[in-house]
């Protein structure tokens, strides 16, 4: 018999998650939302998108070949992720050129430098949009207006949220409706509440990730809102028009369940992550309400980035036995 | 349902190669190996010497100090050597040989079937019985079962669990056991609870054995004093600390801390039947039920196999290695250990022999961990595997014991889990031998 016998120390079998099937399933996660932005805003949205994910492989490919001149690891699909969230925090019309700046930002300095998957401080697509955000404000923040028969036009052109800010704490507590099925203008990935909250269901239930960060960030939210209603908009039904309007508009949903959830930029514990998802909603309330951006959700989750090392080191899980 | 508090892994059980076979009596082998170390503590100091003629149940070692076992024949024949031999990992240690000669008892071991429910022994004697019969847990631990039921002083035993869990995928051995010897099972439970003093007992069994449960439940009728709980499948449930937790709602502070500590003590189903056999039948521990299984082991089996019978000779009854490349464990999938060497005798703590052939015997590549925190997530004592791997391979040891390595049961949770297929269970098992290392080495100095 020509047996060749095996030895490793335990446990000899291994479950069935990897890497490139926890990204494959953040992919299928995103799909219901970019379905929304083709509806709502055209074909531009996937050139936009193929230009975003193929900037990014290439570079990571690029980088790994002759940079590291180590394995190559494309094939698990993060670079993939990263140039989807790319695509999703940019406007349906931004020039093409743009978008690869972007992806070079986000694969070229958010993430290779420090050693690739796993070892970024800050989430890639963030830094990228952020980076995108200041360097061209002009293109990053002229929105399409929805093309679809029947939307709302009281935006066109302009966020529920920048409107809100040019006319100080005003928004329409009417279009609450079409900002959760998605007919208005923002970033093509943020136009469909549903369909980000579609994605979030899927990812709770393949086990992707937990609820703790997403519901975290948007309870924070929700309660921010209110509190602030109740205090400087004279409470009534504000109190519950304006968490509401906060939780539908900007990034809120995709920033809070796709973009803080990234793996390596978030904590390791329950614990952190709740910590964590209550700094990025508190800031970004903070930002939207007296910064001045209209949006406080990306550097938001950036701040939090940065917290992430310490959060790890003094936010412990609870050891078994442990009174 | 009741399971354990934090953490734990769903691993495909595959009992069902080896579940409905029936428990089988292994052939005699022609020469046994008995190691003198099958247990945890001191190796058992020979008191048989080259040529001795033994029978079956003779003792041929005794416990060296209290944390040690007897160590009985399980075969009658000629002694041939006591000297070094290779165990299943080709490392040698002290074995006796004996070539076997027939099948010739110690006339003092009651071989009917009657069953003997009743037992009016003292607590003590019971206790003496069990240490002279050699009897340790048989779950894998093999921790002396005597030393076990000695209550320390200003201690006291409220509950006594009896472990039924068999968590591990792949063994039925326990899940034989309480099916067919559910009556000894049952007796041997009553005599550990007088041993201990107590007046209530729990068999655990995990929700994958319903008929296990209905049997048990079957067997014991009206009677108060033993409750058989079915509880959440989860692996590591079996686990002694995670199955206090489940069954009593109560948690084991760390090292040095003991289930006794919580009131609980814990005995492994297979045990509880070695404990009726020494007890009422005066039969030292000699042999036991072995599942030989594995995806591509064409019969899989439940064998009754006497100690000193080498692997090789159950995996021939079994139908043989499959073809190419092979694991072959002592043990379990996610515990186990991996053989080198067919020809390690079974002992007290072996429940099975698993192999795992083709492309599932190789372990994944591995690739850069993505702080997926899966690891935390599934570790069942609230450790951080992903930290603990990290400092272990940078040998930061003091950081490793201010991160509570001591506590870590090496259920491999966090291995099974990890989608990058880093050896975590690798570099944390080193660090906590090494950590152990350096705190026994501090309290000698005390």
């Amino acid at each position: 018999m020509a047996n060749k016998f095996l030895v490793a120390p335990a446990p000899h079998v291994h479950g069935s998650l990897s890497t490139s099937r926890l990204m494959a399933d953040v992919v299928i996660a995103l799909l219901p939302a970019l379905a929304v932005s083709v509806r709502v805003f055209g074909w531009n949205v996937l050139a936009v998108t193929a230009v975003s994910i193929a900037s990014c492989v290439l570079l990571e490919f690029l980088v790994q070949k002759f940079l590291f001149k180590g394995p190559l690891t494309i094939n698990n699909l993060s670079a993939v992720v990263t140039g989807l969230l790319l695509a999703m925090n940019l406007p349906a019309n931004i020039p093409l050129w743009i978008v690869v700046i972007g992806a070079i930002v986000a694969i070229g300095i958010a993430k290779m430098p420090f050693g690739g998957l796993g070892k970024n401080p800050f989430n890639p697509a963030l830094a990228a949009r952020v980076f995108l955000l200041i360097a061209y404000p002009a293109q990053m923040t002229s929105f399409p207006a929805p093309q679809i028969e029947g939307a709302a036009d009281a935006f066109s052109g302009a966020t529920p949220l920048a409107a809100a800010k040019a006319q100080m704490v005003t928004f329409a507590g009417d279009n609450l409706l079409e900002m959760f099925t998605g007919t208005i203008g923002g970033s093509f990935g943020e136009v469909s509440a549903l369909a980000l909250l579609l994605g979030f269901v899927y990812l709770l239930v393949r086990r992707v990730i937990t609820w703790h960060i997403p519901v975290a960030t948007l309870g924070t939210m929700a309660l921010f809102g209110a509190i602030y209603a109740l205090c400087a908009l004279g409470g009534g039904m504000t109190t519950l028009y304006f968490p509401a309007f906060h939780l539908l508009a900007g990034g809120a949903l995709l920033g809070s369940i796709f973009m803080a959830t990234d793996y390596v930029t978030s904590p390791m514990t329950t614990k952190g992550m709740v910590i964590y998802g209550v700094g990025i909603g508190a800031i970004t309330m903070c930002i939207r309400l007296w910064g001045a951006y209209p949006e406080g959700m990306s550097f938001a989750i950036l701040i939090m980035n940065a917290m992430v090392p310490l959060i790890n080191k003094y936010v412990k899980p609870k050891r078994f036995g442990a009174r | 349902m009741k399971t354990f508090p934090i953490g734990g892994v769903h691993p495909s059980d595959n009992k069902k190669w080896s579940k409905a076979s029936a428990i089988e009596v292994m052939e005699l082998p022609d020469v046994v190996n008995i190691p003198l170390s099958q247990h945890i503590g001191a190796p058992a100091t020979a008191k048989v010497a080259k040529g001795d003629k033994v029978v079956v149940g003779q003792l041929l070692a005794e416990p060296t100090g209290f944390m040690s076992a007897a160590i009985h024949s399980p075969v009658s024949g000629t002694v041939t050597a006591v000297d070094m031999q290779p165990n299943g990992q080709g490392l040698r240690q002290m074995m006796i040989t004996i070539k076997r000669e027939g099948d010739e008892w110690d006339p003092s071991i009651d071989r009917s079937t009657k069953l003997v429910a009743e037992c009016t022994l003292s607590q003590k004697e019971i206790v003496e019985r069990i240490k002279a019969a050699g009897i340790v847990g048989m779950g894998g631990a093999t921790f002396p079962t005597h030393v076990k039921l000695s209550i320390p002083e200003g201690k006291k035993a409220e509950l006594l669990i009896i472990n039924g869990v068999e968590c591990e995928p792949y063994l039925t051995s326990d899940y034989r056991t309480m099916l067919e010897r559910g009556e000894l099972l049952v007796v041997g439970t009553r005599i550990l609870m007088r041993a201990i003093g107590v007046e209530q007992a729990v068999i655990g069994v995990e929700a994958n054995k319903p008929d296990a449960v209905k049997h048990l439940r079957q067997i014991i009728g009206t009677a108060g004093d033993i409750k058989v709980m079915m509880l959440k499948t989860q692996y590591p449930q079996g686990g002694e600390k995670q199955l206090i937790a489940a069954v009593m709602g109560r948690e084991v502070p760390a090292p040095p801390a003991l289930p006794i500590d919580v009131g609980a003590v814990v005995c492994n189903a297979s045990t509880a039947v070695a404990v009726y056999e020494a007890v009422q039948k005066n039969k030292p521990l000699i042999e036991r039920v072995v599942t030989v299984t594995g995806a591509e082991v064409k019969e899989p089996k439940n064998l009754l196999t006497r100690f000193g019978t080498p692997v090789s000779a159950l995996i021939e009854k079994c139908g043989g290695l499959p073809e190419g490349d092979v694991r072959v464990l002592n043990g379990g999938p996610m515990m186990g250990r991996a053989l080198c060497n067919l020809a390690m005798p079974i002992m007290k703590g072996c429940s099975g022999v698993t192999i795992i052939s083709g492309e599932a015997a190789h372990r994944g590549v591995e690739s850069a961990c993505i702080k997926c925190a899966k690891c935390v997530e599934a570790c069942p004592m609230g450790l951080e595997p992903y930290l603990l791997s990290k400092q272990a391979r940078k040998k930061a040891w003091d950081a490793m014991e201010a991160n509570d390595i001591t506590s870590c049961i090496e259920c491999g949770c966090c291995q099974y889990t990890c989608p990058a297929n880093i050896p975590l269970l690798d570099y944390v098992r080193l660090g906590k031998q090494t950590v152990m290392g350096i705190i026994r080495a501090r309290n000698a100095k005390k």
